[in-house]
């Protein structure tokens, strides 16, 4: 098998699953309690918080542990819209968000609150001006991805978040797909609150945390214990905060060697699919881009049936097809980059790990090759721009 | 194997395709469905002069699904007269492949218009009326401008 979807999850390190597993069975102790079996528990929790807060440049205090990115977004979102209700509804977004984001929004929007959805440029690039140029005196948020889940693209969260600070306007970005890839400073950057979810650095699924800045006055999540200093009850995850805290120590260890190798091999998948395969361009900025991230549009096919064809090749991959999500649109943020419709059926994105190979790459131009070749074959989009070109 | 939750049946018509291609100088050919939501079939028929169906051919934009049905449906109306190919429906085509995902019904409905598109098609090149067809409504072989997006 040939694994290229690790933007959708990874392969759980096993040095992650084994810092895990005695406290499933050993120091299952919770958290909460006095006695010696407990404070192990509540030990290996701060431990997590402390190299998690030292990753970042944060202070332990300010993390607080999650089921994962999309509760993250939720809390961020819905409870900074409520706390600063008094000083005005306005939020500032922007329209290539993940949908845990995009979806908050217009929950919000149903309840009093107005959202701009900031373009993007052709390469999925947020304009700062563009940003600065939104604010009103009752905006209360302004919440960037750190990078996009789909095209790759990293957005200038630096220029963002200065300007947000200068105009004292809370900062969110979701960093779900940054956060372990590539380097980040909550305190240079001026971000006051980070999403960030565990299984896409080779942590645990159903683990995250949420940044929240010292001082930010943002409402309790879930009301019950004092777990999490009272804003976010529940008895903690132990395994999973765990499994967290190896996987970030492990993703910062790692981060140089592997970001300087997936870019190269990232860069060589994108020139042999370009110049290998007609009719074909990357989505996404080539160089403000994760190490990790290859998106490709092939024109006149499809992407479920590439990806079902790739599947029956040992390939794992996936597309901004409408067949892939459900419904009839296609993927939100290609159409917010300016592809038609057809153009963002036929989408294809491929996301590298560390374990990724070159022949793997090799494999899988090949194949990608016959299967682009064989679709264009059937398809009658691909029959009649022939026919015009005969013309 | 079952990818999608698709039935063995959905992927051997994906995979094996039956009838891909055109037909020159066909009777019939019917285009139906749009890019904008991912789906286009194109079915070209060969009818002889007694109204049979000599062969079926097809090309399609779109998922395992769209590619299935279609394969199905020329395979359905290969042998066959107008009147029977009429009674394929959407429903014979889905029975034919042991069913698909709810999501996915859609497809059939879009290769029974395409069968219909290509026999509206046959009846208009010889002005004859076909009792029980009518045009198909997304039938976008002609004239349709492309939307701008």
């Amino acid at each position: 098998m040939i694994y290229l979807d690790n933007a959708a999850t990874t392969r759980t390190a096993p040095e992650v699953v084994d810092a895990m597993l005695p406290y499933f069975t050993r120091y299952y102790g919770n958290a909460s309690t006095i006695y010696t079996l407990g404070s192990e528990s509540k030990k290996a929790v701060n431990n997590a918080r402390e190299i998690i807060a030292g990753s970042l440049g944060a202070k332990p205090e300010e993390i607080y542990f999650t089921a994962g990115g999309s509760e993250s977004d939720n809390w961020a979102i819905k409870a900074a819209a409520e706390a600063y209700s008094a000083k005005g509804k306005h939020i500032i977004t922007t329209k290539i968000e993940h949908h845990a984001v995009l979806h908050t929004c217009q929950y919000l929007e149903k309840n009093g609150y107005e959202v701009t959805y900031l373009d993007v440029d052709r390469d999925g690039l947020v304009d700062p001006e563009a940003v600065k140029a939104a604010i009103r005196p009752d905006t209360i948020l302004i919440s960037v991805m750190f990078a996009n889940n789909e095209i790759g693209t990293i957005e200038p969260i630096g220029e963002i978040g200065a300007i947000a600070k200068e105009k004292g306007i809370l900062f969110h970005t979701d960093a779900v797909q940054a956060f372990g890839q590539i380097p980040i400073n909550v305190e240079e950057l001026n971000i006051d609150m980070l999403s960030a979810s565990g299984h896409k650095l080779n942590g645990p699924k159903g683990i995250g945390f949420l940044y929240i800045r010292r001082g930010v006055k943002i409402r309790s999540f879930i009301h019950g214990g004092a777990q999490e200093r009272s804003r976010r009850a529940g008895t903690e995850n132990v395994p999973g905060i765990v499994g967290l805290g190896v996987a970030v120590e492990r993703a910062m260890r790692i981060m140089t060697e592997k970001d300087k190798r997936e870019t190269e091999l990232r860069d060589y998948l994108i020139g042999r699919i370009e110049k290998e395969i007609p009719y074909c361009w990357l989505n996404g900025h080539r160089t403000k881009r994760l190490p990790g991230n290859v998106n490709v549009s092939f024109k006149y096919i499809e992407g479920e049936s590439m990806l079902i064809m790739l599947d029956m090749k040992g390939i794992c991959a996936s597309s901004g097809s409408a067949c892939t999500s459900g419904s009839l649109d296609p993927s939100h943020v290609l159409l917010a980059i300016g592809l038609k419709h057809e153009d963002a059926h036929g989408s294809l994105r491929l996301t590298l790990s560390e374990e990724t190979t070159k022949e793997e790459l090799d494999t899988v131009v090949e194949e990608l090759k016959a299967i682009v070749a064989r679709l264009r074959d059937m398809s009658p989009l691909y029959e009649d721009f022939i026919k015009s070109q005969k013309q | 194997m079952e990818a999608f939750m698709y039935s063995e049946k959905v992927m051997d018509h994906f995979q094996n395709p039956r009838n891909v291609g055109e037909i020159e100088n066909a009777s019939g050919v019917g285009t139906v469905g749009n890019a904008k939501c991912g789906d286009i079939m194109r079915m070209f028929l060969d009818i002889d002069e007694n109204g049979v169906i000599r062969e079926a051919k097809f090309k399609t934009f779109g998922c395992g699904a769209a590619v299935a049905t279609s394969s199905m449906a020329t395979e359905l109306v290969k042998g066959k007269t107008i009147e029977e190919a009429l009674k394929v429906t959407n429903k014979a085509v889905m029975e034919a492949l042991d069913g698909l995902p709810p999501v996915k019904v859609h497809c059939s409905l879009l290769a029974e218009e395409a069968i219909h598109a290509a026999l509206w098609d046959y009846a208009e090149k010889n002005h004859i009326t076909i009792e029980g067809l009518e045009k198909p409504k997304s039938d976008i072989s002609e004239g349709e401008e492309e939307e701008e997006y």
